[in-house]
């Protein structure tokens, strides 16, 4: 094991951590709404982020789009696509929460066999949107990574701003805490939840294009992800925003620290980062922020 | 009653004779040689074995195919798709599915899968040609059960002895460190991917780092299916390491190329991946890999008199570079001259004429171990024999021969010197 014996090292654990982290949390905070407000867990959720990763790599390598009209358009086309899934596969049986997970599963491996089908797995790539790197405090991070920063800031921003004061963000609030009476006063629960699912796919979808320049395009993209997303769901809270958010920088902290401080074991970085959150979760089985936060939910 | 106890009597000796005719009469003669060749089809890996495989078939044909005591009978090729980079189970169930409609294997890829596999098909008696699995378990088997694994032969070295390519190739980079950056005592950080075929690799670098003048400052195990390894990156730079020792297999090796030229890490990235020698590796990085070192069975330097024919001849017919694994096109011409030797297809009888090969291939010279070595049918290594090479990317169509380089008096025509990055050069003039 290597200590930390110097400063360096704990400036690269910190500066990973948020770089990281951020980019978790964007994914869990979609993840989070899609469930708060429609009590959806799609376990398919990252296959869109895998969709539009390699519809992007479509658009721009093979159709020869400029790359932002490409990755546009990949947000677009996955998200019909993972709107068109929950509409017509998921909202029918919404009310058999474990028939729901099941046929996600079932769908999250559908559509890897389709990538298969089509792309095989030779690994693909897109160039990224700002090449290079910055050095900050003596550590180098990608140009792309502040991008990803940029954009995930600016859309958890405007997440907040859009649920604390939207009408249709506060009709989302109100269905979360209770879908049976928004219905009573004259809000439609189906459609609040279908633009809470909407919402929450195109967050997925918009990390993708802006994270796969730096990763590699591959039918198996989206199962690291999921496993990510789902333990900080869980050990912020189901549903709660503020426990999605702060999970995610605990889990990544986690994930950087080992690579940095047991790097020969750097291959169970996740599943360390998923034992922080089974320690977590023995002491507090509904999470950081769970059921004693009920009026801060979404 | 009389006449039909002749009757009975006459058919019932035309049956005898009929009977006694099949008995002694010889065997026909097969009408094609079938040969299965199984691996990731939807993966480079199994382009690479079924292009080998299709070249050698198409030569060995046109000339008027296998000449099995003076009757001349085609290849035909099965392909099998095993999908075993993701599933070992299918892997097996696609051999055994096809082992009615196979005389022999030659392909396969990764060492887990191919562990599997090697039990299947041995229960059928087939002769197997491993061309992309590397671990040495695979040929320790026929040392411990020989009865059981005789029909098992590698088409290629094993990982320990990729292991010492990587080491020769180290202390070449290590000395051209030492001579462009005036640094006495390198610092190298080991990269290597956690799947079995690596784990001699990487015990091998931790011992024998030290004994060549270097330090090792840490060694990371990312996922081979790893996307993101800039904090490994970054942890790596942050120990001052000069060179980047990697041995890879999956997409952490495409992502460790494009984030290594991205973020410039100032390390030479060196070593050996299993996707790294193809033209989808330079598309995949983006060209980031450039300077990159790969190592692979094959390169474009004169190996033998027909490694250059053999890799112009890929080249304009897939408009890609062979993989090691290619290596199917040695394979099935060794079996060619080993069925025309034994005059058959029978199993039992081509091992024993397999275990006599000494052929000289477009990947070198290629003999097996004899069955009293700790690897029995594996490939054998070292100079006048299967060295491999490491090649380096200048460019998108300019992969280059760097070692062996004076390797044991071992240079092959064609090679260049190794090159480092010119960041490399760059920080470490600065930061001394």
């Amino acid at each position: 094991m290597v200590r930390p014996e110097k400063e360096e090292d704990l400036l690269q654990v910190l500066i990973s951590g948020i770089v990281i982290g951020t980019v978790y949390a964007v994914l869990a905070l979609g993840f989070s709404l899609i469930w708060g407000a429609a009590r959806i867990v799609n376990m398919a959720y990252t296959s869109f982020y895998m969709a539009a990763a390699y519809l992007f790599y479509v658009f721009y390598s093979l159709v020869h789009l400029n790359i932002f009209v490409s990755a546009a358009l990949a947000v677009m086309a996955a998200s019909l696509i993972g709107v068109a899934m929950y509409k017509f596969l998921l909202e029918p049986i919404r009310a058999h929460e474990t028939v729901v997970i099941l046929v996600s599963i079932v769908m999250a491996f559908f559509f890897e066999e389709c990538v298969l089908s089509i792309f095989g797995t030779t690994f693909r790539s897109v160039p990224p949107f700002v090449s290079g790197y910055r050095e900050v405090f003596g550590v180098r991070v990608l140009n792309q990574h502040f991008l990803a920063l940029l954009v995930s800031i600016v859309l958890i921003i405007g997440l907040w701003l859009f649920l604390s004061r939207s009408r249709t963000g506060i009709a989302i609030r109100a269905t979360s805490q209770d879908r049976e009476i928004v219905n009573v006063m004259g809000i439609s629960e189906k459609r609040v939840s279908l633009i809470a699912i909407s919402i929450g796919i195109g967050f997925v979808c918009v990390s993708s294009v802006i994270i796969t320049p730096i990763y590699v395009v591959e039918p198996l993209m989206w199962m690291h992800p999921i496993i990510m997303v789902l333990a900080i769901v869980v050990l912020g809270g189901l549903g709660s925003l503020k426990g999605s958010f702060v999970a995610a920088y605990i889990l990544a902290f986690s994930e950087v620290a080992v690579v940095n401080w047991i790097p020969m074991g750097s291959f169970i970085k996740s599943a360390i980062a998923l034992l922080v959150m089974v320690i977590v979760l023995s002491k507090r089985p509904e999470g950081m922020f769970g059921t004693l936060f009920e009026d801060e939910r979404l | 009653m009389l006449r039909r106890m002749m009757s009975a009597s006459v058919l019932s000796m035309c049956l005898v004779l009929v009977l006694a005719a099949s008995f002694l009469a010889a065997p026909a003669a097969p009408s094609e040689v079938r040969i299965g060749v199984p691996g990731p089809m939807k993966a480079p890996q199994g382009d690479n074995i079924w292009r080998g495989a299709v070249l050698a078939q198409e030569e060995i044909n046109k000339a008027g195919g296998v000449n099995i005591k003076g009757v001349k009978t085609l290849i035909k090729l099965v392909k099998i798709d095993t999908n075993e980079l993701l599933s070992v189970s299918d892997a097996v169930v696609a051999v055994e599915r096809a082992a009615n409609d196979v005389d022999f294997y030659v392909g396969m890829s990764r060492s887990e899968s191919t562990l599997a596999m090697q039990d299947v098909i041995v229960k059928y008696k087939k002769i197997i040609v491993d061309c992309g699995a590397v671990h040495p378990e695979l040929t320790m088997r026929v040392a411990r059960d020989y009865n059981k694994y005789k029909y098992f032969f590698k088409g290629t070295i094993n990982s320990s002895f990729q292991g010492q390519v990587l080491m020769g190739h180290l202390d070449d980079v290590a000395k051209v460190v030492r001579e462009q950056l005036g640094i006495a005592k390198p610092k190298v950080a080991v990269l290597v991917d956690k799947l079995q075929w690596a784990d001699p690799i990487a015990k091998m670098v931790e011992t024998r780092a030290p004994e060549m003048g270097l330090e090792v400052v840490g060694v990371w195990r990312p996922s081979a299916m790893a996307s993101d390894v800039s904090a490994e990156l970054t942890a790596i730079k942050g120990a001052g390491a000069q060179i980047l020792f990697h041995a890879t297999a999956g997409s952490m090796g495409i992502a460790l190329g494009k984030q290594w030229g991205e973020l410039q890490i100032p390390a030479a990235l060196v070593g050996g991946d299993a996707v790294g020698s193809v033209k989808s590796y330079w598309q995949a990085t983006e060209g980031l890999g450039k300077y990159n070192t790969v190592m692979a069975g094959i390169g474009p330097a004169k190996i033998t008199e027909k490694t250059m024919p053999f890799w112009l001849a890929y080249v304009k017919r897939f408009g890609d570079f062979p993989g090691y694994d290619s290596s199917t096109y040695d394979a099935i011409y060794i079996l060619k001259e080993a069925i025309e030797r034994a005059g058959t297809l029978n199993a039992d009888t081509l091992v024993t004429e397999m275990e006599k090969t000494d052929y000289r291939g477009a990947f070198g010279r290629i003999v097996f171990f004899p069955r009293t070595h700790q690897y029995p049918h594996d490939v054998q290594f070292g100079p006048g024999y299967d060295t491999w090479v490491v090649s380096q990317w200048l460019g998108p169509d300019n992969l280059s021969v760097v070692w062996p380089m004076g390797w044991k008096g071992v240079t092959y025509e064609g090679s260049t010197k190794y090159q480092l990055p010119p960041w490399v050069i760059d920080y470490w003039k600065k930061h001394k």
